[in-house]
């Protein structure tokens, strides 16, 4: 790999201990994916960052890189495992907040703006079109790279960071054009509407993609999206088909920009649709939490679920996730009130994915197809795919 | 028997090999307080890892992986050096944050366990004593 003065200074520690580490990370991942150089990156989002998953292991490597780690770009990062201000009221042991403060003051110390979100493009952390950026975070990295266009790999939380403290990633990848190729047609001959229809859709394709052993499917078909559609298709894409890019024909801007996949299209029709739905419904439901915001709600789902919770109570735990700052405009707007009043709780720097909720609850309803197969996999939860309209009225029934 | 095959992470290493042909998850699939393997079913399963010449294929599972590594190595618990036949990322990571020898393209078929050996992760070679 052919690196700059600046980088080989890295490379030998005259920037410090974090910039040398990191570079060797940088440049040994640049070696072992053909990379010919580094790339300048201009915004960083880490992930990694929930006490459950890190461990001490975890927080000993960041209290090491924050000695005299600095990071060189915007730096943004994924949720944590409970909300900082609000951890009590949602069941969260102290134990568990004095270690995730633990991890928070880390990445702090480092300069990375602690959003704890997986939504960075709602927060300030919005590359344009054609941007190299190297982001962790599956739904964040698909969002990057398919509806805004900019260029970035699936980074690791130790490879984010790295890229966070030298400014650079190897380019290799989704960073070249020969990588962002459509492979294989999906034409949807279905009405596809809302985020939990996104999902499914998302997830049918994502096990096809698995199945055919492929990437980055170019897809047809649908006519119009919303960002909250895109942002949950997204999660739900990458969660079962590990996919970091999607061409949307009309609606994201690459999708003319290449040859289009070879060989005919796979067909995905309504009743596909409705069958795939319902693999994300599970039997014998007793449900006990309901949950919206994965990824992360933006500011007109919480419109929403405040227009839908109005002079309403809640029967059941009702958690919205959402980005902090995301918190306090819907506080001004006054939605935070009205959703509040109706016994709802937000959730912010956090997610039903990665808060130790594990044992607390029997069965979630979810408008998210990732927040199911986490539900299952990693909290042993029931679950139920449902709209936002069908999640609000499980809460309040 | 001297084995080419390519510089990973740079270190020399001398040690036993513990060898298994199946892929390694070193988040949840290894204890890196007691530095056995934990993964139920695993071919190595309740097996230590410390100061042995890890041969393995591949990598597998979390991320996350990489800092169980690191962990690992602050316990003095961790691998002496690491062999593998195509190195995925978690292990790369792992052993650079960690400073263990690592070499891959390495057929692993080759080496048994019990065998001495010496890694020599700056030449990438694996040389079986």
């Amino acid at each position: 790999m052919k690196l700059t003065p600046e980088e080989q200074d890295m490379l030998n520690g005259k920037h410090g201990k974090a910039a040398k580490k990191s570079m060797e990370i940088l440049t040994t991942l640049g070696e072992i994916f053909d990379a010919n150089c580094m790339v300048d990156v201009s915004s960083v989002q880490i992930a990694g960052v929930s006490y459950a998953n890190l461990g001490e292991a975890g927080l000993d490597f960041l209290d090491e890189m924050a000695k005299d780690g600095k990071v060189k770009v915007l730096t943004t990062l994924n949720p944590a495992g409970m909300d900082r201000e609000n951890w009590q009221t949602l069941g969260i042991s102290e134990a568990f907040a004095t270690n995730q403060i633990r991890v928070i003051d880390a990445f702090a110390k480092m300069g990375v703006i602690t959003t704890c979100s997986c939504t960075p493009y709602f927060v300030g952390n919005v590359p344009h079109f054609g941007q190299h950026v190297a982001w962790a975070e599956s739904s964040a990295v698909c969002y990057a790279n398919s509806v805004i266009g900019a260029r970035t790999n699936r980074e690791g939380g130790p490879s984010a960071l790295a890229s966070a403290l030298t400014g650079k990633t190897p380019k290799y990848g989704y960073h070249l054009d020969e990588n962002r190729h459509g492979q294989v047609s999906i034409k949807v001959a279905a009405h596809v509407t809302g985020t939990d229809r996104f999902g499914v859709l998302g997830k049918i394709i994502g096990d096809k993609l698995i199945r055919l052993g492929k990437n980055t499917p170019f897809i047809t078909g649908i006519p119009s999206a919303t960002v909250e559609e895109l942002k949950s298709f997204c999660a739900s894409v990458a969660t079962y088909g590990g996919t970091a890019l999607f061409h949307m024909e009309g609606i994201t801007p690459e999708f003319e920009r290449y040859p289009k996949p070879s060989g005919g299209a796979f067909e995905i029709n309504q009743e596909d649709l409705e069958k795939a739905r319902f693999t994300l419904i599970d039997d014998e439901l007793e449900i006990d939490f309901v949950s919206v915001g994965c990824p992360h709600a933006s500011i007109s789902e919480i419109r929403k679920i405040a227009g839908l919770l109005k002079r309403k109570k809640v029967t059941k735990e009702f958690w919205i996730t959402t980005a902090r700052p995301i918190k306090r405009v819907a506080d001004e707007a006054g939605y935070s009130k009205i959703i509040e009043d109706a016994g709802a709780k937000f959730a912010a720097d956090t997610c039903c994915v990665v808060a130790p909720i594990k044992g607390r609850f029997k069965s979630m309803i979810v408008d998210s197809a990732k927040a199911c197969y986490y539900g299952r996999a990693r909290n042993k939860l029931k679950v139920k795919i449902g709209t936002i309209e069908e999640c609000v009225e499980e809460a309040t029934k | 028997m001297k084995l080419k095959g390519r510089k990973i992470y740079k270190g020399v290493a001398e040690g036993e090999a513990l060898v298994t042909r199946e892929g390694i998850s070193f988040y949840g699939g290894v204890d890196p307080d007691t530095g056995k393997v934990v993964e139920v079913g695993h071919e190595l399963e309740g097996q230590s890892l410390a100061g042995k010449i890890l041969a393995f294929p591949t990598g597998k599972g979390s991320t996350v992986g990489s800092y169980t590594l690191y962990r690992m190595k602050k316990n003095n618990l961790a691998p002496a050096a690491i062999v593998n036949e195509k190195i995925d990322t978690i292990i790369a990571v792992g052993c650079i944050i960690s400073e263990i020898p690592c070499v891959d393209k390495i057929d692993v078929a080759e080496l048994k366990t019990g065998q001495k050996m010496v890694v020599n992760g700056s030449e990438g070679t694996v040389e079986v004593k």
